[in-house]
């Protein structure tokens, strides 16, 4: 496992590009825990300032300080971002590994179940439970929402993955020593597929902070929780660009972009050093 | 063909249940809210115009009626279906009284045209472009827009909308950032109306193409570069058949058939992807119409086009899956 | 003697890969010199991974990447059109494909295009080099059908939509058509049922006397090289250890692995216990020293460990590299068959 890390920094160079970009990242974000400030309060500090020494980040036209409010945006995002990650792998994997194991029924029928989700527009559904819980929509309830979404493309993938692992040769030597399925499954298969669960993991991540920048921006979340997109919500409700106070909506761009970025180009790189082949097999399926 | 009637069966089947489930879905989640849509509309048209007592409790009557929502939830579901089927979801609020279906119909040709152009525009650039960059893997353009498709593929719509409202809005304010045409024109087939829904269309369409640009690209280079090791292309090469034609009606021809699944697998993120942008630069089609629902309370509008999404989203998938036994003959096979 | 199709000389052609910071070099084809005769039917035999499909790719000048050409010469006495692989360039490579050199490629279910028709493959493959278009294309495309037993419908069909058989037919007519006067055959019957596999191959050894071409024809099975061929050639490790006249490499075999793959032929009526071979081919990367096949040999002594046997004719038109040939003996009594068609 060290050693493969190891590698990979060393000669992949997107790899090592979307490491470097995380770490600096989840540092920033881990830099909420030591914050002097509760990111809750507003008027705490002078309006509209430019970023300064004192400033690193300026503050917003609520009294905020941006640095200290964005690391809290951060820390918070990207929990949201792990959580929904989390859930839907776990839906993912068993959806996946019974399907390609079992076969027959189970695995049209689960894949039929599965074709329906990838069909169903997630954005509309998203904003009807916003329709539905107005401000209780926190950041966990949403996470639940989302990791009911979360799950079809990379079920698929792993049920390809574990078409393959049935015919081995080592599944034959448990099914006879009278392993019973969900053992074979847990114990046999998974550590097989656990390459690709880390890559889509990254990729996951990616797609739900994408969708809770979106649907906070509009004002579909809990607003008074700072997340990235609330984070962009406020200023665009106080009309930042407009009036001048461009810090408050350039810098969380970036390193939003950045945060982009870097979960982009691991899950890309892992995915690459795992099998050249996955985006055929995916889509082939 | 026996083939081919059983991947139509099973496509029209999908097609069906996505249907059935996504419009369910809406209806049962809408159903959660707390909101009561008789009370919401009744307090909105009184506080627009003033009423006689007796008109309000006769429009309660018939609102009640309207939405059913006296009957038992089971009974209101058969009733929106039967409802839905005809094309009738009642009254919308934000523009009283105008059917909320009526409103959906007046969107929904803004959003079809959006989606579509862009994205065709970005299937065949993406596809294109990542088709020969996987054929030309060391050339130095390719590469550099690889790197390109790289850093633009992981953005969300949302982000790529906004930065595109701030360089054309605030740097350079050349092209229009908000709305479906200029009001200085009069709406109809007149060459000012059509050049003014064009221009306004750039900045949307072109932050759709953006985003699905690095997808299609990157797929496509990954297959392309697969698909060159493929025994039947190094056969091609070997025999001295003609690199255009190896190139198109070898590598590209056979790396399409995934991506016309991909195509299909996509078009809910588009979807989505479309609703969002349209908010951003206020583009008068389902997705504003959606979020200014939202916005207002607006129970029968939401219903009506999360609705309606659904169906239109599962029908273009359909018509893309009866594409793909087009360019697979294996499924086609008699 | 002077009349060779194809010379080769000391031709070394190595895997050299990097993956991830650590160097592999594997030697596929290890310094092998051979010549082919024209009109002749030059069979090579070797385990998997023996380096004879790596061979055959040099031949066909089909190397890419990571497989490189490392030192000697592939030379082509092509009617008009001499050439040798090592120095050509692209263009001149380009100008002997299909006209004068074709390639009937392993595994015959990937090498067609799966979308498309036959007739369009046949364009692409044929109409150049045969400058034909058309009406006059089309009449030859189907009369050369016709000598390999295809109807003129296939012409219309989609590869999977034809059995096994014919695809592997429509491959030799794809690689036949143009009538070259050389045709590398990398396993062509290896996926094919024994049945099938039998026609295929009397169909190819028609159509390669009917148009006097050479051919190379690589397969591990023996039965087919005693079948078809005219010589043998034996590739282990990377290196020509054996060739000779068909019947002579079957009765009288003069390196102990040739000894080992002829005994391992079934035959009719044959129930004794076979003598096994030990032991695996070389690592290609970490080939051991002196002789390659010593540890796995019965026969080797001292000497096999430090010196590799230089490629020795122990009669005519017979060449084998064992420091011990003399004490080779066949492992079973008299090698061909008796159902050898010749």
């Amino acid at each position: 496992m060290f050693t493969v890390l190891h590698d990979l920094v060393r000669y992949n160079i997107e790899f090592a590009i979307g490491l470097g970009l995380m770490t600096a990242i989840v540092i920033f974000a881990g830099l909420s825990f030591v914050s002097p400030v509760d990111p809750t309060m507003v008027y705490l500090a002078i309006p509209d300032q430019p970023p300064s020494a004192e400033n690193w980040f300026g503050t917003n036209s609520r009294g905020q300080d941006l640095f200290w409010q964005l690391t809290f945006a951060f820390r918070n995002s990207l929990v949201f971002g792990f959580t929904v990650a989390i859930l839907s792998r776990i839906i993912s994997i068993a959806v996946g590994l019974t399907s390609g194991y079992v076969g027959g029924w189970v695995d049209r029928s689960l894949m039929f179940v599965n074709d329906i989700f990838v069909a169903i527009p997630i954005f509309p559904v998203l904003v009807l439970f916003y329709f539905v819980f107005r401000d209780d929509l926190d950041s966990f309830r949403l996470a639940l929402i989302m990791a009911c979404f979360g799950w079809p493309f990379d079920a698929r993938l792993i049920r390809s993955v574990a078409m393959g692992l049935k015919h081995r040769e080592f599944t034959r030597h448990a099914v006879f020593a009278g392993m019973s399925t969900r053992k074979i499954l847990f114990e046999e298969h998974l550590p097989y597929v656990m390459p690709i669960i880390f890559s889509t993991f990254m990729n996951n991540m990616l797609w739900s902070i994408g969708f809770e920048v979106t649907l906070a921006v509009l004002g579909f979340t809990d607003i008074n929780e700072p997340t990235v997109g609330t984070v962009l919500y406020w200023a665009n409700s106080h009309s930042a660009m407009v009036v001048g106070v461009w810090w408050w909506v350039v810098i969380p761009i970036i390193l939003v972009v950045m945060t982009f970025l870097g979960l982009f180009l691991l899950a890309v790189s892992t995915n690459e050093y795992i099998d050249p082949r996955s985006r055929l097999r995916r889509m082939g399926a | 063909m026996t083939d081919y009637i059983w991947f139509l069966a099973k496509r029209a089947a999908l097609l069906v249940a996505v249907i059935f489930f996504g419009v369910s879905a809406a209806f049962f989640i809408t159903h959660l809210s707390p909101i009561d849509p008789v009370e919401t509309a009744l307090g909105r048209i009184s506080s627009q115009a003033s009423f006689s007592p007796q008109a309000i409790a006769e429009m309660r009557q018939t609102l009640t009626e309207l939405y059913g929502t006296d009957a038992p939830v089971l009974s209101q579901y058969g009733n929106f279906w039967r409802r839905l089927l005809v094309g009738d979801l009642g009254p919308s609020l934000i523009a009283f009284p105008t059917p909320a279906m009526t409103l959906v119909m007046q969107a929904m040709p803004w959003t079809v045209a959006l989606l579509v152009i862009s994205t065709l525009i970005t299937f065949v650039l993406g596809n294109l472009l990542g088709g020969l960059a996987g054929y030309n893997q060391n050339n130095a353009l390719f590469k550099s827009l690889g790197m390109l498709a790289i850093s633009l593929q992981p953005i969300p719509y949302y982000v790529v909308a906004f930065i595109l409202l701030i360089l054309f809005g605030f740097v350079w304010p050349v092209l229009p950032i908000s709305g479906g045409y200029a009001m200085t024109v009069t709406p109809g087939l007149n060459l000012p109306f059509v050049l003014s829904v064009l221009n306004h269309a750039i900045l949307p369409a072109l932050s759709l193409v953006l985003v699905g640009f690095g997808s299609w690209f990157l797929g496509m280079r990954a297959l392309v570069s697969n698909i060159v090791t493929e025994d039947y292309v190094t056969y091609a090469e070997l025999a001295g058949v003609r690199k255009s034609t190896i190139v198109g009606s070898y590598v590209m021809r056979n790396a399409l058939i995934p991506q016309i699944t991909g195509l299909a697998m996509t078009l809910g993120t588009v979807f989505s992807g479309t609703v969002i942008t349209e908010e951003v630069f206020n583009y008068p089609g389902l997705g504003s119409l959606l979020i200014d629902a939202v916005f207002e309370g607006d129970y029968a509008l939401v219903l009506a086009v999360s609705s309606i999404s659904v169906v239109a989203v599962a029908g273009a998938i359909f018509v893309v899956d009866l594409l793909y036994p087009l360019l697979d003959p294996r499924i086609r096979s008699e | 003697m002077t009349d060779d199709i194809l010379k080769v000389s000391d031709l070394k052609a190595y895997y050299q890969m990097n993956y991830y910071g650590n160097n592999f070099e594997v030697r596929a084809v290890d310094g092998i010199d051979m010549s082919v005769r024209r009109g002749e039917v030059y069979g090579i035999a070797g385990e998997s991974s023996s380096g004879k499909s790596s061979f055959v790719k040099v031949l066909a000048a089909a190397i890419r990447p990571p497989l490189r050409l490392v030192s000697g010469s592939v030379r082509y006495d092509f009617a008009g059109h001499p050439i040798d692989l090592a120095t050509a360039d692209a263009r001149d490579i380009e100008a002997i494909r299909w006209k004068h050199l074709s390639y009937i490629m392993q595994g015959s279910m990937s090498v067609l295009n799966p979308v498309r028709r036959i007739g369009r493959t046949f364009e692409d493959f044929a109409s150049r080099p045969l400058n034909l278009r058309g009406r006059a294309f089309r009449d030859r495309i189907v009369a050369h059908l016709e000598r390999l037993k295809l109807p003129a419908e296939v012409l219309q069909a989609y590869p999977h939509e034809l059995s096994g058989g014919m695809r592997q037919r429509v491959t030799i007519g794809l690689a036949t058509v143009c009538h070259p006067e050389f045709i590398l055959a990398d396993e062509p019957t290896t996926a094919l049922d024994v049945v099938v596999q039998k026609e295929v191959l009397k169909l190819l050894r028609d159509i390669q006397k009917e148009m006097g071409a050479a051919v190379i024809f690589v397969t591990h099975d023996m039965s087919v090289h005693a079948n078809v061929a005219d010589r043998v050639g034996i590739i282990y490790a990377g290196n020509l250890v054996e060739e000779g006249p068909t019947r002579e490499m079957f009765s009288a075999p003069k390196h102990p692995y040739t000894a080992h793959l002829v005994a391992s032929l079934p035959r009719i009526g044959d129930t004794a216990q076979r003598p096994a071979l030990d032991g695996r081919p070389p690592n290609l990367a970490k080939p051991p020293p002196g002789c390659r096949f010593h540890p796995r040999c019965p026969l080797a002594v001292e000497r096999c460990r430090r010196e590799a046997p230089p490629l020795e004719t122990v009669s005519p038109d017979h060449r084998t590299a064992c420091w011990r040939w003399s004490e080779v003996a066949p492992l079973v009594d008299h090698g061909m068959r008796q159902e050898v068609v010749r």
